[in-house]
């Protein structure tokens, strides 16, 4: 993964004609980047805690699928989810004219409130399930334990949810912040102009304007570093939990059952209901019209990225395993290593690794013949630090409740991976699954930089319709390609949630 | 038995395959999707050449080059069609491309060409697009636009964006020295800079913006396949920057006679034609059957801007931290 | 015969020495004050801790280069000594065969070991399905299919009622009795000694001492023991 990562990267540098320095714009692309993607994780992952715990204590019909559904803007194609965020947000959109008659507005969303508006739309929905995930992790007999106890509220967050936040709120915010470090396209769109620049489009600027493969090279590294410090500092604050296993008894609750306490809950899922959905009924609402009658090449194309969502996520599951099992062995700062090189692969630049892969390939074999492969590939890389993000955490319970047991009854290796760590690890799974093959059904990815005519995904498709002014018929695949992701999410996550009651 | 057979028939097969000639062409992304011209112009031109037609997308035209520029004298490349006159210095400057070596027919473009490597295929204007009902009275100059108060643009990022580097070169071209104080007095009307033209148009249909920046040619999309008379280009009295879009042959092809009957075929009608309502730009070559339909309703501007492509190489990157500085403060 | 020879188990401020060996078939307690090392004596045993020094000897073989699952003993943790994903049946069925590939007759051996246990009938239920008792004796069965010579029982009643408690260890002497198995029980209850072991183990002080005949020792106990009983 790592040679995925920074091999792309070293061949990019190799094939650099001398050195290249930074100049005063670059360094302003530096500081923009790291400050978006601070406050956009800061932000993100602090509105997720109440959300996340709203849904982790209540129960109520639809909850799975509002779950789910909370879930799409993340696997959206930026261009999409933009669009259909300024379909809220935007100088004509719901808010604003909703003002207008009041004599106010147009609201002006453009700038770094913007960026980080957009952020938080796209990563609200991720660290929602991150730390969702954290208060699954918790036993039911904890809670159990601290009803008996008497526990109000107040005690279960001191002593159950605030160490589990200490352990999982590190991970979630550096995977933000990550992803943040290489926005380019929402930062820029909705980051009002060339103040919004950041190091990604500095790369960008780099390659495709200046030809300047070694300045690429340098700045993708200067990415590469940021990224890795963070991941550094990370791992440091970050606390394991140790909440040791249980019965698989049905979790319930018995600590929140105040009046006050059911308004607030339900007040935070409503609002990020209202939040991350309306701008999901937009893009509905649009593509409604045009996608009863898409041509023929958007279905092979949605054909062509089913395959590729599929073969990406068996290929993430196959990596992110045992990277996992293999950091919870190891434990201490050697196992924290090898989980944030796992990180690392989302601090890549997309465009210095599908520049890379090609330097690479293209002496041995026809790049574009690999386009499909490669683009599964890449969204693989893409998608292991989600992976690894739900299921080490996991996989750690799951050996410290019952790694003894199964060291005394001689279980190893795959007869080990099969009858404890894979049914410990099915909702983990389910969604590793479901989150990778949803991502790279929308990641328009490598396959941009390497595609045949016959060999075009359905993101891609998406953008060749916009790009050919058939902006309905671009809705409608957009509606598609929704439908498609989070039904592909759907059915992978609930089958790791099916019987995990039992 | 059957299997000798089988293998005969492949074998057959294969030879048969080897025997035609492959011309590879390499071009922007939207040349080939199914709305653009590629798949008219394989037919027509496998049609008539006795060989397959290879169409390779690569993003778009600065995308094209640096493809190019990776893969070097190895490329399979035969042509490259898709860059513009902002590119070509560069391009010719790789080393990687041969003189074209024909006698072009008469070209209708708004200026001579005499590039002996290059030769265009079609033309636009890059110009601000509004829709009628929303704002009646546009802007008719840089310096109206900068007084229209309230207005808000949306443009390209002349980094990531074919027309945003035309809008670059033409303040430039249109205000030479004076293009700071015009990027610094646009500053406020621009609402937003995109990464690409999709992203801006989308942003403009959708109602976010007054005006997008796109080209003249824009407005006959809606009307010839929506019958929609609503958009339009909006007229600027300093003339409007030209984008020529030009293809040439590799040097190192294995195919030159087939590379060069391809580039004659270029400016003949069957590709002309095809042209005007799929790439929805103007063909180099007039066709015979003139233009279809609703292009003559087009805004035609009687200036047009164009930076000889040694000279735009040149300002570039002056006029890029110009509009960079204008716009950050 | 199991021997401990001249095993030293360092860790930080904790030592604990054991020079001793018990017969083979033997029903041994180890009793001792909470604290005292007699869990992590069982650890080492079970070879998931490495002895400081000294060898762990099972009919002369040194036990160091086996894996816990391939030492000849079972053992029976305080908690957790089901997996709660599987059946009763299956997690029974894991003392035969790991990988759960059974044949007919190892799942009539599993339905036996339920039977012989009290459990017939219930190899279907989930542990969150069963009593305390009835988990305690799906582990028991597991133990008495795995036939291994040694078992190892680290206060795994320690939860349950005395009746109940008492009951479980009657049960774990017949399993020994008919399989012939050595048993090391680890219990802080002079009762649980006297109700079953031949011989007890008194680990006090930073020392395992040699076993001896249960009756005798709580009769007249040394000075640590009596210490210990109060």
């Amino acid at each position: 993964m790592l040679g995925l990562s920074l091999g792309t990267l070293a061949a990019v540098a190799w094939r650099a004609e001398g050195a290249s320095t930074l100049g005063p714009a670059d360094w302003a692309a530096v500081r923009f980047t790291l400050t978006q993607a601070l406050l956009s994780a800061a932000l993100s992952v602090t509105l997720a805690v109440p959300v996340a715990r709203a849904l982790a204590r209540r129960r109520f019909p639809g909850r799975g699928l509002l779950i789910t559904l909370l879930g799409a803007p993340f696997l959206l194609p930026v261009i999409v989810a933009v669009l259909g965020l300024l379909a809220v947000f935007g100088r004509s959109g719901l808010i604003s004219q909703a003002l207008a008659p009041l004599g106010l507005g147009p609201i002006d969303i453009y700038g770094l409130r913007g960026v980080v508006l957009a952020h938080v739309f796209f990563n609200l929905p991720l660290a929602t399930r991150l730390i969702l995930q954290g208060w699954l992790a918790i036993p039911a007999e904890r809670f159990r334990l601290a009803a008996s106890l008497g526990f109000t509220a107040h005690d279960v967050a001191r002593r159950l949810e605030w160490p589990m936040l200490r352990s999982v709120l590190p991970g979630a915010f550096l995977v933000i912040f990550l992803i943040c470090m290489t926005s380019f396209a929402v930062a820029l769109t909705l980051g009002g102009g060339p103040r919004a620049t950041t190091v990604e489009l500095a790369i960008y600027q780099a390659f495709r304007f200046e030809f300047d493969l070694g300045r690429a090279a340098l700045l993708a590294l200067i990415q590469f570093a940021l990224c890795a410090g963070a991941a550094a500092l990370a791992f440091a604050v970050a606390v394991p939990g140790g909440f040791g296993a249980g019965l698989d008894r049905p979790l319930a609750r018995w600590d929140a059952g105040g009046v006050w306490l059911r308004v607030l809950d339900g007040m935070w899922i409503a609002l990020a209901a209202l939040f991350l959905l309306v701008p999901l009924a937009m893009i509905v609402a649009r593509g409604l019209a045009g996608v009863t009658d898409l041509p023929p090449s958007v279905w092979q194309a949605a054909g062509r990225s089913l395959a590729v969502a599929l073969g990406s996520a068996a290929l993430t599951l196959a990596l992110a395993l045992p990277i996992a099992l293999a950091a919870v062995r190891l434990g201490g700062p050697r196992g924290a290593a090898l989980q944030a090189a796992g990180l690392m692969a989302i601090a890549a630049s997309p465009l210095v690794m599908g520049t890379g892969l090609f330097i690479l390939l293209f002496p041995l074999a026809d790049p574009v013949a690999l386009a499909l492969p490669l683009t599964a590939l890449v969204n693989a890389a893409m998608s292991l630090p989600f992976a690894l993000r739900a299921l080490t955490p996991a996989m750690a319970e799951a050996e410290a409740g019952f790694g003894r047991l199964a060291d005394s009854l001689g279980l190893r290796g795959a007869v080990r991976l099969r009858l404890v760590l894979l049914p410990r690890l099915r909702r983990p799974i389910g969604f590793t699954l479901g989150l990778s093959a949803a991502l790279s059904m929308g990641d328009l990815g490598v396959i941009a930089l390497f595609a045949d005519p016959g060999q075009a995904t359905l993101p891609l498709q998406l953008y060749r319709l916009m790009a050919a002014y058939r902006m309905e018929a671009a809705a409608g695949a957009a509606l598609l390609l929704l439908a498609l992701s989070l039904g592909l999410f759907w059915i992978f996550d609930r089958g790791g949630r099916v019987n995990a009651q039992a | 038995m059957r299997l000798p057979i089988i293998a005969a028939g492949i074998l057959c097969a294969t030879t048969a395959v080897a025997e035609t000639p492959v011309l590879t062409v390499y071009t922007y992304d939207s040349f080939v999707s199914d709305w653009g011209p590629g798949p008219k112009i394989e037919a027509a031109f496998e049609a008539v050449c006795g060989c397959d037609l290879r169409l390779v997308a690569a993003g778009d035209g600065a995308a094209l080059l640096a493809r190019l520029r990776l893969e070097g004298a190895r490329t399979e490349a035969d042509v490259v069609l898709g860059l513009d006159t902002n590119l070509t210095a560069a391009a010719a400057e790789t080393g990687l491309f041969a003189p074209h070596g024909i006698e072009p027919p008469a070209l209708d473009l708004p200026v001579a060409w005499d590039d002996t490597t290059f030769l265009p295929y079609d033309w636009g204007h890059f110009a601000f697009v509004y829709d009628k009902t929303r704002l009646p009275e546009p802007p008719d100059s840089f310096e109206a636009l900068i007084a229209a108060e309230g207005l808000k643009i949306v443009i390209q990022d002349p980094r990531s964006s074919t027309p945003g580097l035309g809008l670059l070169m033409w303040v430039k071209a249109a205000h030479g020295d004076r293009a700071p104080e015009i990027w610094a007095g646009l500053a406020p009307r621009i609402l937003t800079v995109t990464k690409g033209w999709s992203e801006a148009y989308g942003m403009f249909l959708q109602g976010e913006a007054d005006m997008v920046l796109s080209y003249t040619t824009s407005p006959a999309y809606h009307l010839i396949a929506e019958g929609d008379d609503s958009k339009a280009a909006a007229g600027f009295a300093e003339g409007h920057y030209l984008q020529v879009e030009v293809a040439g042959r590799v040097a190192s092809s294995d195919q030159p006679e087939l590379a060069q009957d391809f580039l004659r075929f270029m400016l003949s009608d069957a590709f002309q034609s095809v042209i005007p309502t799929t790439n929805w730009m103007y063909p180099a070559v007039t066709p015979e059957a003139g233009l279809p339909e609703g292009f003559q309703t087009l805004f035609r501007p009687e200036t047009s801007l164009l930076l000889p492509a040694d000279r735009a190489a040149a300002v570039r990157d002056a006029a890029l931290a110009e509009w960079r500085d204008a716009l950050s403060r | 015969m199991l021997r401990l020879e001249r095993l030293e188990i360092v860790q930080g401020a904790f030592r604990l020495s054991a020079d001793l060996a018990i017969e083979t078939g033997r029903i041994i307690a180890l009793l001792g004050p909470s604290g005292a090392g007699k869990s992590t004596l069982l650890d080492v045993i079970a070879g998931f801790l490495p002895p400081t020094s000294g060898r762990v000897l099972w009919n002369d073989a040194d036990l160091a280069p086996l894996a816990p699952g391939a030492r000849p003993l079972s053992m029976l943790f305080q908690d957790n000594n089901l997996f709660p994903h599987l059946s009763a049946a299956q997690n029974v069925g894991l003392g035969l065969r790991p990988d759960l590939r059974l044949s007919a007759d190892q799942r009539r051996a599993v339905d036996l070991a339920l039977a012989r246990v009290g459990l017939e009938g219930l190899g279907a239920r989930k542990p969150a399905e069963l009593s305390g008792g009835q988990r305690s004796r799906v582990a028991l069965a597991r133990m008495l299919l795995r036939g291994r010579p040694l078992m190892l029982l680290d206060e795994p009643f320690a939860a349950l009622g005395p009746a109940l408690k008492a009951e479980m260890l009657g049960l774990v002497a017949d399993l020994a009795r008919e399989t012939g198995a050595t048993v090391l029980l680890v219990t802080h209850d002079p009762a649980d000694a006297g109700a079953i072991a031949d011989e007890t183990v008194l680990v006090a002080d930073g020392i395992a001492h040699p076993p001896r005949p249960t009756r005798a020792l709580l009769a007249d106990p040394p000075a640590a023991l009596s210490a210990y009983l109060g």
